[in-house]
């Protein structure tokens, strides 16, 4: 039986990604536990970029929200929203960034906005966009974190609020995005990467103890498997205390 | 100049029925007290623009003020949703709730266009996606110089912007520190500005990271210490994260909503 729990394996394999001294557009939730995880734990030097305006932030806790004072204390530098989006994100300076849907395609669409095909009638009335249109378009990589739900992964969304990586190889780069797109998706139970014919997503790792069959079961699409599927490495237990603690402090 | 003013004087002189106002304060210095003073006032048919609505527009649209909402992110941060929000959208209640949706950077970018004197501004991420395709304040030019397609975003002029900050002197330039949000850009696009100041002192000592908004970038500054809870103000006083982790419980519910702005706002 694992000794952890959903957003515990999503974070840990999530922060494993990252390496020191890496700059970091961060979401509140599981990417903020992520990032932090990483800067206590292998990349101290990570560089936390919030979308409030701080740069370079070291919280000790978890922030409640985007622009807590935690974030603007700790920071090296704080600069206005505008900044942030024109010139650190639409400049290109951000390595990597972490999104989540409600819904994701098989193309790496997300979809934070309405649920039901039409928008001035939605089954499901969403936040909306926040930053994720720009984090999607012009951070170097986007690394999407959600749990694996049938009703969440869809063929097709049905809105996209942030473009994935499109049916066509040079979609991304007509519309002039400069950055690669979500090409990490870390679920519950696996992780998913764009095939490189096609852009397709596609299984490439399963968690200790799932099984390939649990995650097509919770995909709307066929989900393909790569032929080289690898099983990723249980949570160790210094990974776990670490994650545990910065919660606790929070 | 700005000239020094009581709250309700300014919010009755500088905010009129049908007018377009911004609250701005991205977390930090929410101006919450300017606008239990419009709930107060019962000034209706507002168009109001904020990035994150937070719970100052969902107070505004429950207690009937609001026509139409511009925004870029609807939920409660780290809590979940805004019902009051919700209830406007999907029943009407009390007054049906237009909606003019748009990506955090592209509400900047409008904001940015105004305070320039320009009719827009041009970015990209709205290119590919579903917003750039509904959004009637969003189309598409090809750039003069490269050819290349990006998006030019309708500049934004509030009628009123309401702001909140640390402190202001007598002369009536106010001083920020902290996170800063949309504030300069705010104040530079707005024909009005009404700014609310934790207190007003004779000098203002500078502080790393802090910038002054000088008198004639102001219309009126009002001393409403407090003036931004249960947001926060840097160095005053923190967050009230647990009413924040209440207000779901507080607000659901119609009466339960109507009773706490009874008691909290128009009885205050």
């Amino acid at each position: 039986m694992p000794t952890w729990a959903a957003d515990e394996i999503m974070s840990v394999v999530a922060a494993r990604l990252l390496r020191d001294g890496m700059s970091c557009f961060v979401g509140i939730g599981i990417p903020s536990t992520v990032a932090n995880l990483a800067r206590n734990t292998h990349a101290p030097n990570l560089f936390l970029i919030y979308e409030a305006g701080a740069l370079g932030a070291k919280p000790y806790r978890l922030p409640l929200s985007i622009g807590d004072g935690e974030l603007a204390v700790t920071a090296d530098s704080v600069v206005s929203v505008p900044e942030i989006f024109n010139y650190w994100l639409q400049g290109g300076h951000i390595d990597v960034g972490y999104l989540s849907a409600a819904q994701i395609d098989r193309f790496g669409n997300l979809n934070t906005t309405v649920i039901g095909p039409d928008y001035h009638d939605p089954k499901v009335r969403l936040p909306g966009a926040g930053g994720a249109p720009e984090i999607a378009a012009h951070c170097h990589e986007v690394t999407v974190i959600m749990r694996h739900a049938r009703r969440a992964f869809v063929p097709r969304v049905d809105f996209v609020t942030s473009v994935g990586l499109g049916p066509e190889p040079d979609t991304r780069s007509r519309l002039g995005f400069r950055g690669a797109g979500p090409i990490k998706v870390i679920t519950d139970l696996g992780i998913l990467r764009p095939d490189p014919q096609d852009n397709e997503l596609t299984l490439v790792a399963i968690h200790p103890g799932v099984e390939v069959r649990d995650v097509q079961d919770r995909t709307q699409w066929p989900l393909r498997v790569a032929p080289s599927l690898e099983v990723t490495n249980a949570p160790t237990s210094e990974e776990l205390a670490a994650l545990r603690d910065l919660k606790n402090r929070s | 100049m700005a000239e020094h003013l009581g709250l309700s004087e300014a919010i009755s002189r500088y905010v009129q029925d049908g007018d377009t106002v911004a609250l701005e304060g991205f977390t930090h210095l929410i101006p919450f007290a300017a606008g239990h003073e419009i709930i107060r006032q019962q000034k209706r048919d507002l168009t109001v623009s904020r990035m994150t609505p937070d719970l100052i527009y969902d107070q505004l649209i429950g207690a009937g003020c609001v026509r139409k909402l511009l925004f870029s992110w609807g939920g409660n941060p780290g809590v979940g949703s805004l019902y009051r929000f919700r209830d406007a959208v999907e029943n009407g209640w009390p007054v049906p709730l237009e909606l003019e949706e748009h990506s955090h950077a592209g509400l900047t970018n409008r904001y940015v266009a105004g305070a320039s004197g320009m009719p827009f501004t041009v970015m990209k991420g709205y290119l590919g996606n579903s917003l750039g395709e509904i959004a009637s304040h969003v189309r598409f030019l090809d750039c003069p110089f490269t050819g290349e397609t990006v998006a030019a975003v309708r500049a934004l002029n509030p009628d009123t912007g309401i702001l909140h900050a640390q402190r202001a002197d007598r002369a009536g330039n106010v001083q920020l520190w902290g996170i800063s949000g949309v504030f300069r850009e705010v104040a530079m696009a707005s024909g009005r500005v009404i700014v609310t100041v934790e207190e007003v002192v004779d000098v203002l000592d500078r502080r790393p990271g802090d910038f002054v908004m000088p008198s004639m970038a102001v219309t009126a500054v009002c001393e409403v210490p407090q003036g931004a809870r249960p947001s926060y103000v840097q160095d005053y006083y923190e967050r009230d994260n647990d009413l924040y982790r209440k207000w779901p419980e507080m607000s659901r519910d119609r009466d339960t909503f109507l009773a706490w702005l009874d008691e909290s706002v128009m009885g205050a």
